[in-house]
């Protein structure tokens, strides 16, 4: 897919300009201060085998190949960029764009990287794959795709979620993959990544460990940001062949920041776009019930890399809290928490509450059922676009489709199902 | 790289010269409780301990097994935190000045109390040693300085998957021991053979000349002999955890049986180590 910006450069595969903020993590795997390889010493040697497993995928036309048949014909790539009329209208200010990604095949961007994850796994021999979920949409996907190579798959998931996503538990199963519910802790998103990991160390020689989102050890926020990367990519060429220009502004839903990472990465360069992640304030950003890693965290280290963290005074993590499973976790991307750091990307939150009024606002406008995750970054769109002008262009990544929340939702609004 | 002054150092020469291996038993800190655990701490030399590593607490301690994940979750009850750890250790130092100690845990708490800040006022408490799970040898420049400034050994992990390639990586700036992780998996769950044990050992020995200790899957008496006949050191972690959760009443607190119970079982352990060589 190649393409021209308005200047006549190319972009998209194009090589990071000097100077450019596309250019991470430096060879320790870091985006300034942020990222790195925090494993224990067993997993370390896998670690920088995958580093070197995937660099070599990466210059390899022929994976590039194989992942782009996979991603159009199994996945249903490209996605649609649509413009949300009817929202644009009940909103009355900034034309909203949304980038479809619910439609990809199991519902959300998961696939996509989840995508070129297997087929880097199949390269390195490895026939049993490990991953984490909150919401399931990740657990589903990697379900899927082993399904789909006759892989054994085993999802940890809380068990704190494994009772609130039902559905995607039974589809997971149906799926043929093992699901263990995860006890320790809250039994939300971070324990099923403590599990996950155990699980690696303890079958390091079979087992492929397939991180669902843009964090952990390097490379995986790399690798996942570079799969996720297609969404951007066609996003810059759709807004081109419809409105002949890049979007003022992306809004995307941060759980760890994966399709946050995906629509933005391809835009860093792009200083007048300005790049807007939404992090679930849960009760309210001060309540002390939130998923909101930047704004209410600090640095530390957790599953592998330094970043944002939710976490007390002795270094002790918090709980996250959310309405929405996906976003339910203390911690973000660490290219996210330099992107914020060196104020290229902004971020704001979102309550349980504006999430829920925001997945309504878009059910009845635009029939579609957004996943609550998204619904996050809808509602920063509902809050900012009345106050913008009819010719600014925003993009909102529609991460998922909302059919795994709809339980969520009725108990919510006292409906019983 | 050992420093011959070094508490941990003296120890491992002294055992040397008598012959024999050491026991390296661990316990979480405040688990059930600070006054529990300080005085199982201070009792612990006599019942047979040559070092004593002490598990720091944290959230989410993700190399270890449901029997010290369910340790470190009763020790944050009982109040842990980076600090009483500290004050725990001065407290036992005002009584014991040979015994050295070794703190284990994750980097995030130190991280927040601040490196440097860490490692002076552990050293100044009377740590010897720290080993810190999620820290390998590529990102260990963060504490490798403070440490060294300190007088602190950095206890370095090597595994069955550490790669002959590698081994010169994870002992470069290592010091005072090293610590075999005897499987491949968490702790507290599987154990290597003695087979598994006696071929692991002379590649470690090839590379480094620091006292190896083996860790993890270490449960019985029987087992603490075999690895002290290839190695230096044995660590004893989850089965003595698995004995103080065993003592502790309905609420979670420890009752006349907890300090009697563990004792006895290091007392056992430290026969057989003691009887290994002989
Ligand atoms: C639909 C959807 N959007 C967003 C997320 C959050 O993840 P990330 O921030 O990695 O995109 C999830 C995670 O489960 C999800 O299912």
């Amino acid at each position: 897919m190649q393409e021209t910006q308005p200047d006549g450069t190319p972009a998209g595969d194009a090589p990071a300009r000097p100077n450019s903020l596309r250019s991470g993590p430096d060879a320790r795997g870091r985006f300034g201060i942020f990222g790195g390889r925090f494993v224990a010493e067993t997993l370390m040697p896998l670690v920088l085998e995958l580093d070197q497993a995937y660099a070599e995928a990466k210059a390899d036309p022929a994976f590039r190949r194989e992942l782009d048949y996979y991603l159009k014909d199994y996945v249903g790539r490209p996605s649609p960029l649509w413009f949300a009329h009817r929202l644009t209208q009940e909103l009355g200010g900034a034309k909203i764009y949304m980038k479809r990604e619910e439609l990809n095949h199991t519902g959300s961007h998961k696939l996509n990287n989840v995508m070129g994850q297997i087929l880097l796994a199949r390269r390195m021999g490895r026939t049993r794959i490990v991953a984490e979920t909150g919401a399931g949409q990740h657990g589903v996907a990697t379900a899927t795709v082993c399904a789909l190579f006759g892989m054994k798959c085993v999802i940890y998931m809380g068990a704190t979620d494994v009772e609130r996503q039902k559905p995607n538990v039974f589809r997971m199963r149906l799926l043929g993959a093992e699901v263990v519910p995860v006890t320790s802790g809250a039994g939300t998103l971070k324990d099923a990544m403590n599990e996950a990991m155990r699980d690696w160390v303890t079958n390091v020689r079979d087992t492929y460990f397939l991180v669902g989102t843009v964090a952990g050890p390097h490379p995986y926020p790399e690798m996942v940001r570079d799969f996720q990367s297609v969404i951007g990519e066609e996003t810059r060429q759709q807004m081109h062949a419809a409105e002949g220009r890049l979007p003022d502004i992306i809004v995307a839903a941060i759980g760890g920041g994966s399709n946050a990472m995906g629509i933005f990465h391809p835009f860093l360069d792009d200083a007048s776009v300005r790049l807007i992640g939404v992090e679930a304030a849960g009760r309210g950003l001060d309540s002390g019930e939130t998923a909101a890693s930047i704004l209410r965290g600090r640095p530390g280290v957790l599953h592998g890399n330094r970043t944002y963290l939710l976490q007390d005074a002795d270094g002790q993590i918090d709980e996250a809290h959310s309405i929405s499973a996906g976003l339910d976790y203390p911690g973000i991307g660490p290219e996210h928490s330099w992107l914020h750091e060196i104020g290229r990307a902004e971020y704001v939150g979102a309550t349980d509450d504006e999430a829920l009024a925001a997945f309504q606002l878009c059910t009845r406008t635009e029939g579609i059922i957004p996943a609550l995750e998204c619904s996050h970054a809808l509602a920063h769109v509902a809050r900012i676009a009345p106050t913008l002008d009819p010719e600014t262009l925003i993009v909102l990544n529609v991460s998922g489709r909302g059919d795994k929340d709809i339980f969520t939702v009725a108990a919510h609004l006292g409906v019983t199902l | 790289m050992s420093r011959p002054s070094s508490r941990i150092a003296r120890r491992f020469a002294a055992l040397k010269e008598q012959g024999r291996g050491a026991l390296i038993p661990y316990l979480q800190a405040c688990d059930p409780d600070y006054d529990t655990s300080l005085a199982l701490l201070r009792a612990m030399p006599g019942a047979g301990a040559d070092l004593i590593e002490i598990g720091v607490p944290f959230s989410d301690p993700s190399a270890d097994g449901p029997i010290i994940q369910a340790a470190a979750r009763r020790g944050l009850k009982g109040g842990s935190t980076v600090a009483k750890v500290l004050e725990m250790v001065g407290r036992f130092r005002e009584g014991d000045s040979d015994t050295p100690i070794v703190l284990m845990g994750y980097l995030n708490p130190i991280g927040a109390y601040g490196p440097e800040r860490f490692c002076a006022d552990a050293a100044r408490a009377g740590v010897d040693g720290l080993i810190i799970v999620d820290l390998p040898p590529e990102e260990a420049d963060l504490l490798e300085g403070p440490a060294a400034a300190k007088g602190l050994d950095i206890v370095r992990l090597v595994a069955p998957t550490t790669t002959d390639a590698r081994l010169p990586v994870v002992f470069d700036h290592a010091s005072g021991f090293v610590y075999y992780v005897s499987i491949t998996g968490v702790t507290g769950t599987r154990t290597a053979s003695s087979d598994e044990l006696a071929a692991a050992l002379p590649r470690l020995r090839a590379a480094t000349d620091l006292p190896v200790a083996i860790g993890f899957g270490i449960r019985t008496p029987d087992q603490a002999a075999a690895a002290v006949r290839v190695a230096d050191a044995a660590v004893v972690a989850s089965a003595l955890l698995a004995t103080l959760e065993d003592t502790l009443d309905e609420d979670g607190r420890a009752t006349a049986d907890t300090l009697p119970r563990v004792l006895a079982q290091l007392g056992d352990l430290s026969h057989a180590v003691r009887a290994a060589r002989g």
